[in-house]
């Protein structure tokens, strides 16, 4: 097997054993390690947009909100009819947790989609404005639809999300990014990043390409909501507002955009560190504000820029 | 008809604020690039500063009014600069991406200092003017509406004065052309530049206080929507256009009231997202704008 495809499947190998021994882990020490991975996912899929194709989505919070909901919903309605009043067996609740995870990611990616073609196409930072637009309507129409739950939000959702779920799904979302981005196509989102024009003129379709990366960014952010909701098990549209999709954007800033390692390190680092420091959380968005702003006067290339791991000098 | 005339002319009273700040988003495009996000947080400061001069003057009274529109017009013009100075200058030939992550680390950095310092409540805006309904017909016409009207009418032809009368006005637009060439031919681009953004500043604090005169409660995040709102405005007449930017703004102000008043208000914030698509699909320079072909 090659590299890639063998360190993914010792990933999920790795991850369902720790599974296996979970219950003799810390509860809370678990709680933390699930909260990371979906940052993990979160952080590298929205790498894969603002990182390797130099675009600026401001709005991931809100793919991740459509995955959650999407999700919630089809565990909640299909759930009981699918499996029954005891709850059906291990393997098919796996299925049907499989099932909503994919049709969340899926709804995220078609919103991704729609609103990536307009935006997309032009130069500039308008995908960041409409992300930011989009990212606030989305909570609105969340709020305003009663079928999922209004501005009280959803409960009761079935605790699916285990540590092999969230890591699988961590190693998937690197595998496949990590893939994507070193084939002969994700030169492509290299040459987008580097210069649109320069890349045109070879004749790519800088669109394509920018587009293909925004969809299947959201796509992931999809499943990180998914698994976010059945991890929390209640969800609500505040959950997902701006400063969500800001922290998200401040880990890949930090680990250095389009840099998978830095990312992962960084998205470790800002899910564990506001754990440690609960008594300043009031500052919490002035650090990060302030960090943005000195991070790109000081080190643009991110905090974790080291050689290995990033191709770009 | 009257309920037409009435909704009308609340829909030109709030388009008329969103033409003041999208004038500053389109200003600080045409000679930088880049979008602004720290604009609409000016606004914000431009209610604060109106809120707390407005404790220290007699309320109701026009020149009080005036005065303390005129203070918070100055204050965010030193503000505007400020930032430029300390947080954009220092990334002038960086990557536009950096530029804007400024922008969004300043942006947040206003609001969340904001809710710190100033809390997260609300707020009630004193009346700083004096306030009159008048009946015409069975219209009912606010003294507050028509200060808005005239006072964004005034300040929009003394920006116009400002931009093609003024030798000023003159670097602003060369800039705005060809920044390089500009340089040649003696323009200080950094003054300019700095000009710019005290000018597009003041505009939103008057917009500011315009809109807290309106709807009188303030708060650290009230400049997020309208914010937006007035971006999608400087997208809609065309961005880096000023007439354009007013004329977005009018139009953006007069939709929005006439769905508020039908039976899908609740869709009222949805709108203008709903324009920006339209506009980027089918017509991306906007309604003046031309649209530019980038040259290597």
């Amino acid at each position: 097997m090659p590299r890639p495809h063998l360190a993914l499947v010792l990933a999920i190998a790795a991850s369902i054993a720790v599974t296996l021994f979970s219950g003799s882990i810390d509860a809370y020490l678990l709680d933390v390690a699930m909260g990371v991975g979906i940052n993990i996912i979160l952080a590298v899929s929205l790498n894969l947009v603002n990182g390797h194709t130099g675009q600026f989505s401001l709005g991931h919070a809100g793919f991740m909100a459509v995955g959650a909901y999407l999700s919630s919903a089809v565990t909640l309605n299909l759930g009981p009819r699918l499996l029954g009043e005891d709850g059906g067996a291990a393997w098919s609740q796996g299925g049907l947790f499989a099932l909503a995870l994919v049709i969340g990611g899926l709804c995220a990616a078609f919103a991704g989609l729609l609103i990536g073609i307009p935006s997309l196409r032009l130069k500039g930072d308008y995908l960041a404005l409409v992300t930011l637009g989009f990212g606030e309507i989305i909570r609105v129409i969340f709020q305003n639809v009663e079928a999922l739950g209004g501005a009280l939000g959803l409960i009761g959702m079935p605790a699916y999300t285990t540590f092999a779920w969230t890591y699988g799904c961590v190693a998937l979302t690197i595998f496949t990014v990590g893939c994507l981005v070193n084939s002969t196509y994700g030169c492509g989102f290299r040459a987008t990043h580097d210069d649109e024009i320069a890349a045109e003129s070879v004749g790519l379709d800088t669109t394509r390409y920018k587009i293909v990366a925004f969809v299947i960014g959201a796509f992931f952010a999809g499943i990180a909501g998914g698994l976010f909701a059945h991890f929390k098990l209640t969800i609500d549209p505040r959950g997902f507002d701006f400063t969500r999709s800001i922290e998200i954007v401040v880990m890949v800033i930090l680990g250095g955009m389009g840099n998978t390692v830095g990312v992962i390190l960084a998205a470790i680092l800002l899910t564990i560190l506001p754990e440690a420091l609960r008594q300043v959380s009031e500052y919490r968005m002035i650090i990060y504000s302030l960090l943005l702003i000195s991070l790109m006067m000081l080190r643009p290339n991110g905090l974790f820029n080291f050689k290995f791991g990033s191709r770009r000098p | 008809m009257s309920e037409f005339l009435q909704q009308l002319l609340n829909g030109l009273s709030l388009g008329a604020i969103y033409a003041l700040i999208a004038l500053g988003y389109t200003m600080v495009y045409g000679v930088l690039r880049f979008i602004n996000f720290a604009h609409c947080d000016v606004f914000m400061i431009g209610a604060f500063i109106g809120y707390f001069a407005g404790q220290h003057l007699p309320q109701g009274t026009l020149w009080a009014g005036v005065l303390i529109l005129l203070i918070a017009m100055v204050g965010c013009a030193i503000i505007g600069m400020v930032i430029e100075r300390l947080a954009y200058r220092p990334l002038r030939g960086a990557p536009t991406l950096n530029v804007l992550i400024t922008a969004i680390g300043v942006s947040l950095f206003l609001e969340y200092s904001g809710q710190l310092f100033l809390g997260a409540t609300p707020r009630n805006f004193p009346e700083i003017f004096p306030s009159v309904n008048f009946q015409v017909g069975t219209l009912v016409i606010s003294s507050n509406q028509l200060l808005v009207i005239g006072t964004a009418v005034v300040l929009m032809l003394g920006l116009q004065l400002i931009v093609f009368r003024t030798r000023i006005g003159t670097a602003m637009r060369a800039v705005s052309l060809n920044p390089n060439a500009a340089r040649l031919v003696g323009v200080n681009n950094d003054v300019v530049i700095s000009f710019t953004f005290g000018l597009g500043s003041a505009l939103a604090a008057a917009g500011g206080i315009l809109y807290a005169t309106n709807y009188p409660s303030i708060d650290p995040l009230m400049g997020v929507m309208p914010g937006l709102k007035a971006f999608v405005a400087a997208i809609l007449g065309g961005i880096g256009n000023i007439p354009g930017a007013a004329l977005g703004g009018l139009l953006l102000g007069t939709v929005e009231t006439f769905v508020g008043g039908s039976q899908y208000s609740t869709y009222k914030d949805a709108i203008a997202f709903g324009i920006l698509i339209v506009i980027l699909l089918f017509r991306p320079a906007g309604l003046l704008g031309k649209l530019m072909v980038e040259k290597v």
